[in-house]
């Protein structure tokens, strides 16, 4: 054991993400903290796996606003738990980005360097540019169809990536003059996220990058009833991200990881990882690597240490010696509701040593569920679940604030006293529930 | 040391020193401080701390306004049900009542702030000019209120409230009570006694008359010929005896009275200061004395009390607090002899110890602190002669008015709270809440049938 947390010999996080090898699975993605030689030179050294260059377009660059681009919900402790951006891409030539992608990559030769792009929806514009991005030596490419807001009205971004064919095609373009490894960023601005995944496999994709961010608005400034953030007054939809997005990028995940036309293609998984925890969860759902932006602008680089020392430390309590171990291992456990278990039965399980008795596991099941818990048991503050009452839905778990304090158990003989039937431990899910009326 | 001259001398320590000595105990929280400490709140369901406060204040609502940045909701949520909040929040026990309640104290031996958060709603809206309340219509119902402390001030405003016309009539210069005359100076600095006062009465509705005193000026008798209601709010204006003898000697101070002075007193470097000091008690005004002395420069302080720690009227918070600024507390001791030939010089104790039936006996052994001053902080009584005729009319229960659940005396139309009556705390917050529910009850009175 080594508990200094850092170079335990027995778990190693080298990761190999389509043959472009990086130190560990953590890089850092196209945005902010990636646009320029002097921000990327800053992560290396802090110990970034990799970085994938904020997006590159065409010459002459577009323009940023010099108002706000940036937003927050936060808690009432100022931490951030949604973010939203109205940032553009890179609004630097071309050429001082290529300049510094090849002076960074020769640096810093250990690292993945990937570079995002995003190019008009025609097929000059790849044949001229994709070239050029590659001969600074860079690892890969990563084709931005995923912003939604600014170059989306331009016809790019998340306009692309809400189109399957237009994906397809794209994608097709890209990998005719590319050599270097393509993969293809996904919006989440879509109803279904396998028909972009599909369509970007389907035009030779070596791999996808999802989620990018959300059509959003923040809020409303409380003193003008105007738009916040806003520019001038006026504001757009911004890209939302940071932590309150990660169930949704990690639903997209599982979604493509384990549907069969796009089961194995290579997942680098974004959206909202703070810790090292939260990378647990996209390399479990199916993602090989991941990517890391607003903890980054949240919290500077520094962070690192924590994603890559957490993660061996996980890796080893588990018994695995590589990150690759832990890929996908979730995947088998996410399926469709008709299959769930109806015959699996939980009741609530109140650990009254634990218990500060605070009593919201009582109100909300009173209020919003299924009135299964008491307040009083024999004249004093108690609560108690009821297992007459009780579903075991989970609501009392969610809201008390005590870890552990309430749990889950399974009935596994006898009767569920609020449905007066038999626990069995055959299976049985809803394609042959009685009530049913498609049941097989 | 008998025969000595005493030493009692003013400007122990330099006004400045002084000032800082007597700075706000618990500084007010920031915005940011507030909202990190209201988020800490769990919202309980029934919650525990609005059970533990003696006037019922929706704690967890008061708190979720904050959170939401309503800072009006909070205070109208805290004044309606105690109209000094602001006080309350500076000078309740919260470590024996809400704070103690909170689930969180026991969970991680760390409360919410209660306490300072109320300070944190409350304040914008004390001088502010914001009326958070607007009278009724008027009744043309007439009621006096003797005594112009926490009590009669909650049960004024609340009358004043709900139409009735109040007169306030207080036997001190001004209103307020202890608030004013007795707490401790650094629990409430800046004349925030007055400006609650002040905001109280803004109400409208309230005339008042000071310095009037209930069996010289005024009697029970006529008030209750004169007005449609009584509500006697009076406290405890007698001081209770060590019992021991030439106890009125020089030097010999009532520390209730003490406290008063200090608490008036326009310049603290002024107030002569014993260098040498016995307090003999155990309750807040032995607390409030034994510091505030030591705030002003004497040398040594000593709290002796004839029980045991756990005993004390003072909570486990205000001893510390008396021995983080330097007061020495000894348990387990009474006073049995003053020495000095006329002006106190020493106090001779006897060691105690609690007998087999639970009362007090003499330990064997004595011992003898030196005492410039000797504060005599033992308890007070309700002051008969102050009440005159009323004494013989009041039915009373172990020296105080005997009250029922809607704080209504033996007679038919009066009404007392606060420390007068049999049964309290002795708290700030509990004469508020017998304000408040005697003025519900004399309303319904007043207006039962009309």
């Amino acid at each position: 054991m080594n508990d200094t947390g850092r170079g335990n010999a027995a778990v190693d996080l080298g990761s190999e993400f389509l043959g472009i090898k990086s130190p560990n699975p953590f890089w850092l993605a196209s945005a902010p903290p990636t646009d320029k030689a002097y921000n990327v030179n800053r992560a290396f050294e802090a110990g970034w796996g990799g970085a994938v260059w904020k997006t590159l377009g065409e010459d002459p660059p577009i323009v940023n606003v010099s108002g706000p681009r940036y937003g927050a919900i936060h808690s009432n402790d100022r931490r951030v738990i949604g973010f939203i951006n109205v940032e553009l891409i890179t609004d630097r030539p071309l050429a001082t980005n290529l300049g510094e992608i090849r002076q960074i990559k020769r640096d810093w030769p250990d690292r993945a360097l990937v570079v995002s792009v995003m190019l008009p929806m025609n097929r000059e514009s790849w044949a001229k540019y994709v070239p050029m991005i590659e001969d600074t030596g860079a690892d890969g490419l990563e084709l931005n169809f995923g912003c939604p807001h600014g170059m989306s009205e331009r016809g790019m971004g998340s306009a692309v990536g809400q189109v399957p064919e237009y994906i397809r095609q794209a994608t097709a373009w890209c990998k005719a003059f590319a050599r270097v490894p393509v993969i293809i960023k996904l919006t989440p601005n879509v109803t279904n996220i396998l028909g972009p995944a599909k369509a970007a496999k389907d035009g030779g994709a070596d791999a996808v990058s999802l989620i990018n961010t959300l059509n959003s608005i923040m809020r409303v400034d409380y003193d003008t009833l105007s738009m916040y953030p806003n520019t001038d007054g006026m504001g757009s939809h911004g890209g939302y991200c940071g932590p309150a997005v990660k169930p949704i990028a990690l639903h997209m995940v599982a979604e493509i990881a384990r549907n069969q036309a796009t089961k194995g293609l290579p997942i680098s998984g974004i959206g909202g990882i703070t810790d090292w925890r939260d990378a647990v969860d996209f390399l479990a759902l199916g993602a090989s690597n991941v990517q890391v932006c607003t903890a980054a602008m949240v919290y500077g680089f520094r962070i690192i240490t924590d994603l890559t020392d957490g993660l061996s430390h996980f890796l080893r309590d588990k018994g695995m010696t590589r990150v690759a171990d832990l890929v996908g291992r979730a995947v088998p456990s996410v399926t469709d509701w008709q299959y769930l278990n109806l015959n699996y039965v939980v009741k609530a399980r109140i650990d009254q040593e634990l218990c500060i008795k605070c009593g919201r596991c009582h109100i909300v099941c009173e209020d919003a569920s299924h009135q299964a818990i008491t307040n009083t048991v024999n004249g004093e503050r108690r609560f108690e679940v009821i297992d007459k009452e009780c579903v075991g839905c989970n609501l009392c778990v969610s809201v008390c604030p005590v870890a552990d304090c309430i749990t889950m158990e399974r009935l596994t003989s006898g009767i569920d006293t609020r449905t007066g039937r038999a626990i069995v431990s055959e299976k049985a899910d809803w394609t042959t529930h009685p009530n049913n009326p498609l049941r097989r | 040391m008998a025969g000595t001259q005493p030493d009692i001398a003013p400007g122990r320590l330099s006004a400045a020193e002084i000032e800082r000595n007597f700075a706000d105990l618990h500084p007010p929280l920031s915005k940011s401080a507030a909202l990190i400490a209201a988020d800490r709140c769990y919202f309980c369901f029934a919650a525990p701390c609005t059970t533990a406060c003696p006037t019922g204040i929706d704690i967890p609502r008061f708190i979720q306004s904050i959170r939401s940045g309503d800072l009006e909701g909070a205070a109208r949520t805290i004044l309606s049900e105690n109209i000094m909040g602001g006080m309350c929040a500076r000078v309740c026990p919260t470590e024996v009542l809400c704070e103690q309640a909170c689930v969180r104290d026991g969970h991680e031996d760390r409360p919410v702030d209660i306490g300072l958060l109320q300070r944190y709603a409350t304040d914008p809206f004390l001088g502010s000019g914001t009326r958070l309340f607007e009278r009724a219509a008027p009744t043309g119902k007439r009621v006096a209120v003797v005594g112009g402390g926490p009590a009669g001030l909650s049960c004024g405003h609340r009358l004043a409230c709900l139409g009735h016309q109040v007169t306030i009539l207080s036997r001190d210069g001004k209103l307020g009570g202890l608030n004013e005359y007795g707490i401790a100076a650094y629990k409430t600095v800046d004349d925030f006694a007055q400006r609650e006062v002040n905001y109280i009465l803004a109400i409208g509705g309230i005339e008042v008359r000071t310095s009037t005193n209930l069996g010289k000026e005024l009697s029970l008798a006529r008030l209750c010929r004169d007005y449609d209601a009584v509500f006697l709010a009076v406290g405890l204006a007698g001081v209770n005896k060590l019992d021991l003898e030439s106890e009125d000697r020089p030097g010999v101070i009532d520390a209730v009275k003490y406290i008063a002075e200090l608490r008036q007193a326009p310049d603290k470097s002024r107030l002569p200061v014993g260098r040498h000091i016995v307090v003999i008690g155990g309750g807040m005004t032995a607390i409030d004395v034994a510091v505030q002395s030591r705030k002003l420069g004497a040398e040594e302080v000593t709290i002796v009390y004839r029980r045991g720690k756990e005993q004390m009227g003072a909570s486990g918070f205000e001893q510390d607090l008396a021995q983080s600024a330097g007061v020495r507390i000894r348990h387990w001791a009474r006073p049995t002899r003053l020495l000095g030939d006329a002006h106190v010089t020493a106090v001779e104790f006897e060691y105690t110890r609690a007998g087999a039936n639970g009362g007090l006996e003499g330990a064997g052994g004595i011992f003898t602190l030196p005492a410039d001053v000797v504060f005599k902080a033992i308890g007070q009584e309700l002051g008969w002669d102050e009440l005159g005729s009323a004494a013989g009319i009041l039915r009373t229960t172990r020296g105080r008015i005997a009250v029922d659940a809607n704080r209504r005396t033996s007679l038919d139309n009066v009404w007392a709270g606060g420390d007068c009556v049999a049964g309290g705390r002795d708290l700030t917050v509990t004469a508020v809440q017998d304000g408040k529910l005697a003025a519900e009850a004399i309303n319904r009175y007043l207006t039962a049938g009309g």
